[in-house]
C-alpha cells in the first residue's frame, strides 16, 4: 500500500505540497488558538520549507516524480521540434514495423513449436545419399516397411511417427443423416495427410468430439476405416455440425468413416499446409509396397531420455536397418548396375530436432525469410541513426544548458535519465505505429505467397513471443538512440561549455561516422534489392519456348480409369464448343506440380547416368502450345505409346550427339519395348523455370500394354486454346461440357497457363517486391540524414565560413571544405558496404536467378542511386554554404 | 535540543501509543497530548513530528483522513492500524528491555 501510494502521489506533486503546507497551517492555527504566540510557533517548525522537503520525500516516490518530469521536459522537447519528431516517429516506426512483421512471420514458419506435448523431443528423420545419376541428393521419404522395421529397431528410446504429406486431394462426403450423397459432382478438395495410429496419443492430444485414430486403427486392411478431420476443417466445411462424427469421405474408391475431431490447435506438422483430413497409414495402397517412398518419419525421444547420449547409437542402429532392408528389397532397384546400387545403399542417416515441424515451405522460405528480416533490420538501423543524429544535434545545441544544469549540481545520472527519456518517448510513439504497420504488412506479406488455388495456411498470432520482441526492440532502440547522446551529455565540461569553448567539431566528428554507417547499410539493402529484383525480371523474361496465351488448363481425373477413346470423345465435344479454338490432351500441364522421370536405354545398353522426363501428349499438343518443331512430324492419331516419340533439342544432343535422330530409337529401361523418335521440337522449361533444360521426351497419350489392348488414363489435363482474351471466361461452360458426357470423367481444377507460369516466380515477386520497398525506404531515409547532417554542419560553420569568404576563400573553395569529408565518408561507406553485400550475397545466392554477386551492374546500380541521392540531399547545404553573406554573419556576431 | 535528543527513537512510541488510547487525533493534537500525558517534560518538536507523521503513514502503522472542523477550517487526524497496533508492541517491549538495561546499568555501576 505504501509503495502504491507513493506511486500515486508521485504523479501529484502540486497537490502534495498544498496538502502538507494545509496540516502544517491548520498546526500554526491551533497552536495560536491555543494561546501560544505565532512567531514562536513558526520558529518551531524551523523552516516550513525544510518540513515540506522531508515529508514530501517520505510520501511520494522521488524517483517516479524526477522520471514524470522528466518525460513531460522531454515530451515538451519533442513538441518543439514538431517536423523533424514527426519524420524521427514515422521512419523509426517504418523500421521497427517491418522488423516485427519480419519476425512474426520468421517465428510463426520457422521457430515456433508445434502445439503439441513434448515438440522438444521431436525429431525428423532424413537421408543422404548419392543418387542412380550419380549426384549426391536428399531424401526424407521412406517406404512404410521399412518404417515398420525402424520403429522395431528403436522402440525402447523412442517413438517413430510416419506421417505423410498434406496433400491436395480430390474427396466426397457422405454425411450422416443426409441421404446416400451420391457424390459423382460433390467432389472437392482437402489436404489429406496419412499419419500412424500412435501419432495423436505421443503429440498428447485430445479430441474435441468423438475419439482420436488410435494404433488399432492403423492395420492395412483393417474392417473399419476410420478417418479424424481437424478442428478447422470442421469449423468452416461443417460449422461444427457435431453431425459430423460418423459420416464418411470418399477417396477414390475407399471409404472412411469419420470418429473425431482433432483439437483447435492443431493443424497438422506441415508449417503452411493445415491439414484438413487425418487418415491411418497402413490404409494407403502404398503402405504394403517395399519400393515405395512416400512418408516422412518423426521421431519421438521418450521422456526422461537425453539426446546427446542416445541420438547417436539410435541413428547407428537406423543406418543399419536402412541398409539392410535396401539389400533385401528386390524391387527397389530394378534395372540399376550393382554397383550403383552399393553406392545407392551407402546412405547417411540424420535426425534434425522438429520441434517447429517439417515443411517444403520452410524450406524453401527460409532464406527469403533470412534475407527479408535482414533488410528490414538494416532499414530500422538508418532509421535509428538518422534519430541519433537528430538527437545529437539537438544536446549539441543544448551543451550550455546542460553545463548550467551539472554546475548547479544536477547529478549526471539524472542527465542521463533525462535524454534517455526522450528517447524512449520516441520509441514508445514509433513502436504504437510500428505495431499497426506490423499487424496489417505480416498478413499481407504472406498473401503474396499464395497461389490462388492453394492458400498458404499459417497462423500469425500476436502472442507473447511477438510483444516480447517488440520489447526487446524497444529497448534495444532506446539505447541505440540516446546512449550515445546520452553519455556526450553527461560528459559535458561545464566550465569549458559556458565559456562557450567546448569542442564544436566533436559532435561533427560523431555525424561523419553515423553517415559511413547509413551510406554502407544502404549500400547493402540496395545492392540485395538490385539483385532480387534482376533474378525476377529475368524469370519473368526468361523465353519459354511455349505460349501461355489464351490456354486454359482442365485438370480432370476418371476414377479407376477410362480408355483414350473416351478422353479423345470428350475433347472432340470441347472442341465443338463455341469460343474454342483447339482442344490437347496431355498427362499434366508444363509447369505444373507434377514431373516424373524416366531411364533411358538406347540399343539395350545399361541406363544412362542422366535420367529424362516424359510427358504423354495427344495429337496437336505442340501446336495448341506453339512449340515449333525442328524436323520430324507431330504425333496422329495411329500413334501409340510405347511405339512414336518426340524428342526435345537437349534430348537430341544428351542422347544421339552429332546424329539425326529422327529414324532412331530408345527404350525407358533395359527391357522395355522400343520407341521410335519421329520428331524433334524446341527446348521448353517443363518443371521448373529456375532450372537448366533437361533433356525431354514425349510419347502418346494412347498408351497400350504388352498386348497391345489400349490401357486406361486415370487423369490428365484438357488444354484448351479459346478464341477469347481471357480463357476462364469459358471454364463454366467447358467444366458443364464435361460432366454432361457421363463418361466417369470429372474436372477436378481449372486454371490457365499463364497462371502457372506465374506460380513459378511467386517468391522471386515476393523478394523483389518487398526488397524494391525496403530500397526505396533505405534511400529516402539515408538522403534525409545527409541532408540533415549537411544542413546542421552548415549551419555550425557558418562563421567560419563568413571569415573564409571574407578574406577571399572562392565558392570552389567553400563547396570543397563543405563537402569533402561527406565525401570522404560516402566512399568509406560504400566500400564497407560493398564488403558487407558480397558476404550477404553469398547467403542468399540460392535465391538469385542467373544474377551474380560479382556482376559489375549489380554493384554499380546501387552506387549510382547512392551518389544521387547524396547529390540530391547535399545540395541545398551547399548552395547555403555558397550563398552565405559574410557581412551579414560577421556583424551578427 | 536536548529535549528533542531524548525523544530520538521514541517519538514514533510515543505517537502509536496515544494514537491507540485516542484514535482521530490531528497534529496539534498529538503533540499536546505527548506534553500533558508526560508532565510538560517531553516535548515532540514540530519540525520532527510531521515527517514522522508522513512516514509512519507510509508504513501503514497509522491512516489519516481530513475531516471538516467546526470552523470550516480542514484537519488531517491520524489513527492506528491493525500493522500499527503489531509495532507498537514491538516498539512497546523493545522499549522496557532498553530501559531495563540502562536501569540495570545505572543500579550496579
Amino acid at each position: 500500500m505504501g509503495f502504491w501510494s507513493r506511486l500515486v502521489n508521485a504523479t501529484r506533486g502540486e497537490r502534495l505540497n498544498q496538502e502538507i503546507d494545509e496540516e502544517i497551517q491548520a498546526h500554526m492555527d491551533e497552536a495560536v488558538a491555543s494561546g501560544r504566540d505565532a512567531e514562536e510557533v513558526r520558529r518551531a517548525f524551523g523552516s516550513t520549507t525544510r518540513v515540506r522537503e522531508v515529508s514530501h520525500g517520505v510520501r511520494a516516490a522521488e524517483w517516479l516524480e524526477s522520471l514524470l518530469a522528466d518525460v513531460r521536459f522531454g515530451w515538451r522537447q519533442l513538441c518543439r521540434t514538431k517536423v523533424s519528431t514527426a519524420a524521427a516517429v514515422l521512419s523509426l516506426a517504418l523500421g521497427i514495423g517491418s522488423c516485427v512483421a519480419a519476425f512474426r512471420l520468421i517465428d510463426a514458419l520457422l521457430w515456433k513449436p508445434l502445439p503439441i506435448a513434448g515438440a522438444s523431443r521431436l525429431y525428423f528423420l532424413s537421408s543422404k545419399m548419392v543418387g542412380f545419376n550419380g549426384k549426391p541428393m536428399e531424401d526424407s521419404y521412406w517406404s512404410t516397411p521399412e518404417f515398420e522395421q525402424m520403429r522395431e529397431a528403436v522402440k525402447d528410446q523412442a517413438d517413430l511417427i510416419g506421417i505423410s504429406g498434406a496433400d491436395r486431394t480430390d474427396i466426397s462426403w457422405a454425411l450422416r443423416g443426409a441421404g446416400n450423397g451420391s457424390g459423382a459432382d460433390d467432389i472437392e478438395k482437402a489436404h489429406v495427410a496419412y499419419v500412424s495410429g500412435n501419432m495423436f496419443s505421443l503429440f498428447g492430444l485430445k479430441p474435441v468430439l468423438g475419439r482420436l485414430l488410435m494404433p488399432a486403427d492403423d492395420r492395412s486392411g483393417a474392417a473399419n476405416p476410420f478417418a479424424v478431420i481437424s478442428w478447422d476443417y470442421w469449423n468452416h466445411r461443417f460449422g461444427r455440425d457435431p453431425n459430423v462424427v460418423g459420416s464418411s469421405v470418399h477417396i477414390d474408391d475407399q471409404t472412411f468413416e469419420v470418429i473425431g475431431v482433432g483439437p483447435r490447435s492443431f493443424t497438422g506438422t506441415e508449417k503452411g499446409v493445415d491439414t484438413d483430413v487425418f487418415l491411418p497409414l497402413n490404409l494407403n495402397r502404398s503402405a504394403t509396397h517395399e519400393d515405395t517412398s512416400w512418408h516422412h518419419i518423426f521421431l519421438m525421444l521418450k521422456p526422461g531420455e537425453s539426446a546427446a547420449t542416445v541420438l547417436g547409437p539410435m541413428l547407428q542402429h537406423l543406418s543399419a536397418v536402412n541398409h539392410a532392408f535396401g539389400s533385401a528389397c528386390s524391387t527397389c532397384h530394378r534395372g540399376e548396375t550393382k554397383e550403383a546400387i552399393e553406392r545407392f545403399l551407402n546412405q547417411t542417416l540424420s535426425l534434425q530436432p522438429a520441434s517447429a515441424g517439417m515443411s517444403d515451405l520452410q524450406k524453401e522460405y527460409r532464406r527469403l525469410l533470412g534475407a527479408l528480416g535482414l533488410l528490414a533490420a538494416l532499414v530500422l538501423l538508418i532509421a535509428c541513426v538518422n534519430v541519433t543524429n537528430m538527437m545529437t544535434a539537438q544536446a549539441a545545441a543544448r551543451a550550455h544548458e546542460m553545463a548550467l544544469r551539472i554546475s548547479i549540481g544536477a547529478g549526471r545520472r539524472r542527465l542521463v535519465q533525462l535524454i534517455l527519456c526522450q528517447s524512449a518517448l520516441l520509441a514508445v510513439l514509433a513502436s504504437g505505429l510500428g505495431a499497426l504497420f506490423a499487424a496489417w504488412a505480416a498478413p499481407f506479406v504472406l498473401s503474396l505467397v499464395n497461389p490462388p488455388d492453394n492458400p498458404v495456411r499459417l497462423a500469425l498470432p500476436a502472442d507473447w513471443r511477438v510483444l516480447l520482441f517488440g520489447f526487446g526492440l524497444i529497448v534495444l532502440i532506446v539505447l541505440l538512440l540516446g546512449l550515445l547522446p546520452a553519455m556526450r551529455a553527461s560528459a559535458v565540461r561545464p566550465v569549458a561549455a559556458l565559456k562557450g569553448g567546448e569542442d564544436p567539431h566533436s559532435s561533427r566528428r560523431l555525424m561523419r561516422g553515423s553517415i559511413a554507417l547509413q551510406v554502407a547499410f544502404c549500400f547493402l539493402v540496395l545492392f540485395l534489392s538490385a539483385m532480387f529484383v534482376t533474378s525476377f525480371e529475368r524469370l519473368q523474361n526468361r523465353p519459354l519456348g511455349f505460349s501461355t496465351d489464351r490456354l486454359l488448363l482442365l485438370e480432370t481425373v476418371a476414377g479407376k480409369g477410362q480408355l483414350p477413346v473416351v478422353w479423345s470423345q470428350t475433347a472432340e465435344a470441347l472442341r465443338a464448343a463455341p469460343g474454342v479454338d483447339s482442344v490437347a490432351i496431355a498427362s499434366w500441364p508444363l509447369l505444373g506440380r507434377i514431373r516424373i522421370n524416366s531411364d533411358i536405354s538406347i540399343n539395350g545398353a545399361p541406363p544412362s547416368p542422366t535420367p529424362a522426363f516424359f510427358l504423354n501428349v495427344s495429337p496437336g499438343w505442340f501446336a495448341t502450345m506453339k512449340i515449333p518443331p525442328i524436323s520430324g512430324r507431330e504425333f496422329n492419331a495411329q500413334d501409340t505409346s510405347p511405339g512414336a516419340a518426340i524428342v526435345s533439342e537437349t534430348f537430341a544432343k544428351t542422347y544421339f550427339p552429332g546424329q539425326d535422330p529422327i529414324g532412331r530409337t530408345f527404350q525407358r529401361g533395359v527391357h522395355e519395348p522400343i520407341n521410335k523418335i519421329v520428331g524433334v521440337v524446341h527446348d521448353v522449361p517443363d518443371h521448373d523455370l529456375r532450372e537448366s533444360i533437361l533433356p525431354v521426351f514425349y510419347v502418346p497419350i494412347n498408351t497400350v500394354n504388352d498386348n497391345f489392348a489400349p490401357s486406361a488414363l486415370g487423369f490428365s489435363t484438357f488444354v484448351i486454346h479459346t478464341q477469347s482474351e481471357n480463357p476462364l471466361a469459358l471454364a463454366g461452360t467447358l467444366r458443364q461440357i464435361v460432366a454432361q458426357q457421363h463418361n466417369g470423367l470429372r474436372v477436378s481444377n481449372v486454371t490457365t497457363q499463364l497462371e502457372l507460369v506465374r506460380d513459378q516466380t511467386i517468391r522471386e515477386r515476393m523478394i523483389a517486391m518487398l526488397a524494391a520497398f525496403f530500397a526505396v525506404v533505405a534511400l529516402l531515409l539515408a538522403g534525409v540524414g545527409l541532408y540533415a547532417v549537411l544542413s546542421y554542419s552548415v549551419l555550425q560553420r557558418r562563421r567560419e565560413i563568413g571569415i573564409r569568404m571574407a578574406i577571399g576563400a572562392s565558392r570552389v573553395g567553400i563547396v570543397r571544405i563543405v563537402t569533402l569529408d561527406v565525401l570522404l565518408m560516402l566512399l568509406l561507406g560504400g566500400c564497407a558496404g560493398v564488403a558487407l553485400g558480397l558476404g550477404a550475397a553469398r547467403y542468399v545466392a540460392s535465391l538469385f536467378y542467373q544474377v551474380k554477386a560479382t556482376d559489375a551492374a549489380m554493384i554499380a546500380m546501387p552506387a549510382i542511386a547512392l551518389l544521387l541521392t547524396a547529390l540530391l540531399a547535399t545540395l541545398p547545404a551547399v548552395l547555403r554554404a555558397v550563398r552565405t553573406d559574410p557581412t551579414e554573419i560577421l556583424r551578427a556576431e | 535540543m536536548a529535549k528533542t535528543d531524548a525523544l530520538q527513537g521514541s517519538l514514533d512510541l510515543l505517537v502509536l501509543k496515544i494514537l491507540s488510547r485516542r484514535p482521530r487525533l490531528h497534529g496539534y493534537a498529538i503533540m499536546a497530548a505527548i506534553a500533558n500525558t508526560s508532565g510538560e517534560v517531553l516535548r515532540a518538536e514540530e519540525g520532527s513530528l510531521y515527517p514522522a507523521l508522513h512516514r509512519m503513514e507510509e508504513a501503514g502503522w497509522i491512516r489519516a483522513e481530513w475531516i471538516k472542523k467546526e470552523t470550516g477550517r480542514r484537519a488531517r487526524v491520524y489513527e492506528l492500524t491493525a500493522e500499527g497496533k503489531k509495532q507498537l508492541g514491538a516498539e512497546e517491549s523493545r522499549w522496557q528491555a532498553v530501559s531495563l538495561a540502562i536501569n540495570r546499568v545505572l543500579r550496579e555501576a
